[in-house]
């Protein structure tokens, strides 16, 4: 009677689980490569993690030493003595502004461009053609797309974008460089939403047709919510790109320190016909290559600017993360 | 072996078991008694409302390219009774179905012949936005909208999708749509609530209310219940039973017991064809072709 004698379970305790073979028991029957393989993996993944945690960990001591609060509100201004350089309140707008002006053209077109491409994508060569477009966008260097604004945006009838004389464009402004900046965010954005669009079974489409809806109010009533986190990932990816990018400002932002409104505008079009520059500018600007060479302030702007990046892709990946969970139909 | 017998799911009835009588054996040993051999189940209790023709498929044949899925279908649907399209996978029941709304017009390859009548009026000559305010579908899978409870039911009743007419103005047959699919008592506290919380049974009722809220004549279910649980099924088998007395309602299932309690009229479809079309106490106790003895008995599909 052992069954007797077992005293009975205390149903507090955890159950005992499935009967598993250790993973190192299991592993060390494994033929020589798959072990290798394994402990590749491994260590990619602890390597890459050991490396982008020096760099943040390095930034965070460099920037968290060198940061003045009073750089974040102070005008930057050139200088021989250094500490009369004031700090970064220009580039911390310039770069505002730009991912402003970036991603308000960026996200219209780009979700015009997903949508046309999943609900309607004929004739067949036409989709194909504006797939490779994206593709080709997206795969461009960003310094290659500045080096062809810069000389399309000289042009005389676009001189109304920027600083101009009688006949001729500068070619340099907020809203040239937000307009080429919204270039690189613009594969992201089609992406995202692309891919959001297309986990919409098509039964919901056809339930919506099926109420005697037209296709375009299924698209705004139906369509349009189901994919706005995929919209919302999308916008997130893109800012990165844009707050992240160098050439575009040095090339096409006129990387003036200050920001430099085109005299005897209007307010708000004077800036962004106007110059200026971005963290990122002026991080290259202070950097021991660059023409400041103080790379304390370099350091305390590549700071904030790792902040503001963090921050973003935090962003980024809880609203994918939430993303499925009001809009999880059966397949 | 007999199949078990077949009995309704009541909710609230406590649980009976059934008294099964033994089967009598041929020579070789095997019970025979298929539905068409002599246990006799019963349909759905009869309809109140007066049978009264809506709609009408006159020689409908339907391809997709070369490939015919539905071969000169005749096929009368009528209000007041529940019409019960059953047959193997594949069968053309499914396109036959689509097409009473032009939804097959959303696939590119297919094309389609012959005429479908909707109160004598082809339904071609209609716009198709109307044509599907008065023929709506239920399809298999749930697919409530991603906004509200609310504003899932309220979709059919705003014109282009926007958001007027308000709330208060559609209060009152919003309400009415999800009494009629029996949903109202379960979500009237949370009618703000996504739609896409509520478990697959209330999300199925939900799109049902929604079909309804835009009062059609004729309502077309593909599988409703194929994605759902017996109790959520019995529900909707209900509902079913009790929206023939307004509308014409045409569903399409793989399961024969369903077509067996919720159906006035069943029509089988083989390969593309209409093979047997009649009451549903006919034709699973005493089918007249050969096929449909087989498909009823058992024997494929």
């Amino acid at each position: 009677m052992s069954a007797l004698a077992t005293p009975p379970r205390d149903p507090r305790a955890p159950l005992p689980g499935p009967r598993r073979t250790k993973a190192r028991d299991s592993a060390s029957s494994w033929p020589l490569r798959d072990r290798i393989g394994l402990a590749l993996c491994w260590g990619a993944g602890i390597t890459l993690t050991l490396v982008a945690g020096s760099v943040l960990l390095y930034m965070c001591f460099k920037g968290i030493t060198q940061l003045r609060p009073a750089m974040l509100w102070t005008h930057p201004s050139s200088d021989v003595d250094q500490s009369q350089t004031g700090g970064f309140l220009d580039p911390i707008q310039g770069t505002l502004m730009l991912t402003t002006i970036g991603i308000a053209i960026a996200v219209p077109i780009g979700v015009s461009v997903a949508l046309w491409l999943v609900e309607y994508g004929r004739p067949a060569p036409l989709a194909r053609a504006v797939e490779s477009a994206v593709d080709i966008i997206a795969g461009s260097p960003s310094v290659v797309l500045a080096l062809f604004g810069l000389s399309f945006f000289s042009e005389s009838f676009l001189s109304w974008m920027s600083f101009h004389a009688e006949d001729a464009a500068f070619g340099r402004s907020f809203m040239i460089a937000g307009t080429v900046m919204s270039l690189i965010a613009l594969p992201l954005v089609v992406g995202a939403t692309r891919e959001a669009l297309l986990q919409v079974p098509n039964h919901v489409r056809e339930a919506s047709l099926a109420l005697g809806k037209t296709k375009a109010s299924t698209i705004r009533a139906v369509l349009l919510p189901a994919v706005r986190p995929g919209i919302a990932t999308g916008t997130a990816l893109g800012m990165g790109r844009i707050i992240g990018d160098t050439a575009i400002v040095i090339l096409l932002l006129g990387n003036t320190l200050t920001i430099q409104p085109r005299d005897g505008a209007a307010p708000v079009v004077g800036l962004l016909q106007g110059t200026g520059s971005t963290l990122t500018s002026y991080i290259y600007g202070n950097s021991p290559t660059g023409e400041g060479n103080a790379p304390e302030k370099a350091y305390a702007a590549a700071f904030v600017l790792l902040l503001i990046v963090v921050a973003l892709n935090a962003l980024a990946t809880r609203i994918a993360r939430g993303r499925g969970k009001d809009t999880a139909w059966i397949r | 072996m007999p199949p078990p017998p077949i009995r309704k799911i009541s909710l609230d009835a406590p649980p009976t078991v059934v008294h099964v009588p033994p089967v009598p054996l041929d020579g070789n040993g095997n019970g025979h008694a298929g539905p068409a051999g002599g246990v006799h189940t019963p349909g759905p209790p009869p309809s109140e409302a007066p049978v009264l023709e809506r709609m009408r498929c006159d020689a409908v044949t339907i391809a997709y390219g070369p490939k015919v899925a539905v071969n000169r279908v005749d096929l009368p649907i009528a209000q007041g009774e529940v019409l019960a399209m059953i047959g193997p996978s594949g069968c053309g029941k499914t396109t036959l179905l689509r097409s009473l709304n032009r939804l097959t017009e959303l696939t590119a390859t297919a094309s389609r012949g012959g005429r479908i009548l909707l109160d004598g009026q082809d339904i071609d000559a209609l716009e198709v936005t109307t044509l599907r305010k008065r023929v709506s579908m239920v399809f298999q899978q749930p697919n409530p909208f991603p906004m509200s409870v609310f504003d899932n039911v309220a979709y059919g009743l705003r014109e282009g999708g926007s958001k007027r007419p308000r709330k208060k103005e559609l209060m009152e047959p919003v309400e009415r749509a999800l009494t009629r699919a029996g949903l109202w008592h379960e979500v009237k506290e949370n009618l703000d609530h996504p739609a896409l919380r509520l478990s697959g049974g209330q999300q199925q009722r939900l799109c049902i209310a929604r079909s309804l809220a835009a009062q059609p004549e004729v309502l077309l279910m593909d599988e409703p219940c194929s994605a759902l649980d017996p109790i959520s099924t019995a529900k909707i088998e209900e509902l079913i039973l009790e929206l023939r007395e307004q509308i014409a309602v045409v569903i399409v299932t793989h399961n024969l017991q369903q077509a067996q309690r919720v159906a006035d009229k069943v029509a089988f479809m083989y390969l593309g064809e209409l093979v047997e079309y009649a009451p549903g106490e006919q034709l699973f106790n005493a089918p007249q072709a050969q096929r449909t003895r087989d498909y009823v008995g058992g024997a494929f599909g």
